[in-house]
């Protein structure tokens, strides 16, 4: 409630309805993240549930991707300047992600107790190889979001 | 699954998915063409479910997980109704060019899909 009156009495008042709303460009953001969303949930969930003692840590962080991208998707399309703000902290969460668990992959794949780092195997996750699985959606995509974000505030103001 | 099929399927998946990113650039709103192919590739999933579930009935059981493949077809399924409801309420361009990286994301999967009934190995 706080935050809602808040935003109403800041500099997006003077654009209101106008100044949040998504356009353009920014559904087709909206839209890969939401389906990157649902193929990481897909993925680590059934990794969990089926193979879970093979690559613990790896798995637990695909989870995490996953929830993160969910949050990052809704906040792309939730109004208002604390979603503004969850936008910002989940797609920088993405970005360190994918650059320190795709090193680590290649790197020390055994600090993620995966005992191979093939980027289409069995133990893969989103962010292994910086997202190679991924079509290296997952390296570009938090870059994307933060050049628009950037953009998008400029505009409000 | 089936191999020729599943070809045929991921080349017009793709080629449906080109054929939206292009119409929409040039800044075309979704109309029959765009939403036509995305109905091609909708329909062609749910003649991949029928195929998935009787092909183990018969006989024709995938090298990898079944329940792997099916998590890929489930998300495949979902997407090109999202996206053709999407078309629907949001008339313009950018909806034209969401179809076409659904039917891409849907190319993607069904090779996916390809690999996990064909080449994985449990």
């Amino acid at each position: 409630m706080a935050q809602n009156s808040q935003s109403t009495s800041g500099p997006d008042a003077a654009t209101p309805g106008s100044g949040r709303r998504v356009s353009g460009v920014g559904r087709l953001l909206i839209v890969v993240y939401g389906i990157l969303a649902l193929a990481a949930t897909g993925r680590s969930v059934f990794q969990i549930i089926d193979r879970f003692g093979e690559a613990p840590v790896a798995f637990t962080l695909s989870a995490l991707a996953a929830l993160v991208y969910i949050v990052a998707t809704i906040a792309l399309v939730a109004p208002g300047r604390l979603w503004y703000r969850v936008a910002w902290s989940t797609i920088s969460f993405e970005l360190a992600g994918v650059l320190v668990v795709g090193t680590l992959s290649l790197v020390a794949p055994h600090v993620l107790s995966m005992t191979d780092s093939d980027p289409f195997g069995r133990q893969s996750t989103v962010w292994s190889v910086y997202g190679m699985g991924y079509l290296f959606i997952p390296l570009v995509l938090p870059v994307l979001g933060m050049t628009w974000l950037a953009k998008r505030r400029a505009v409000t103001r | 699954m089936i191999e020729w099929f599943t070809t045929v399927q991921i080349a017009i998946a793709c080629a449906a998915g080109i054929v939206c990113l292009v119409l929409g650039l040039i800044g075309r709103l979704p109309g029959d063409v765009s939403m036509g192919a995305t109905a091609l590739v909708a329909l062609l999933l749910i003649a991949q479910l029928v195929v998935t579930i009787v092909s183990p009935i018969v006989g024709n059981d995938p090298t990898g997980s079944l329940a792997e493949f099916y998590i890929y077809l489930i998300s495949a399924v979902i997407l090109p109704f999202a996206g053709g409801f999407w078309a629907l309420i949001e008339r313009n361009r950018w909806s034209t060019v969401i179809l076409g990286v659904v039917c891409l994301a849907i190319a993607v999967m069904l090779y996916r899909m390809h690999a996990i009934w064909f080449v994985q190995s449990v």
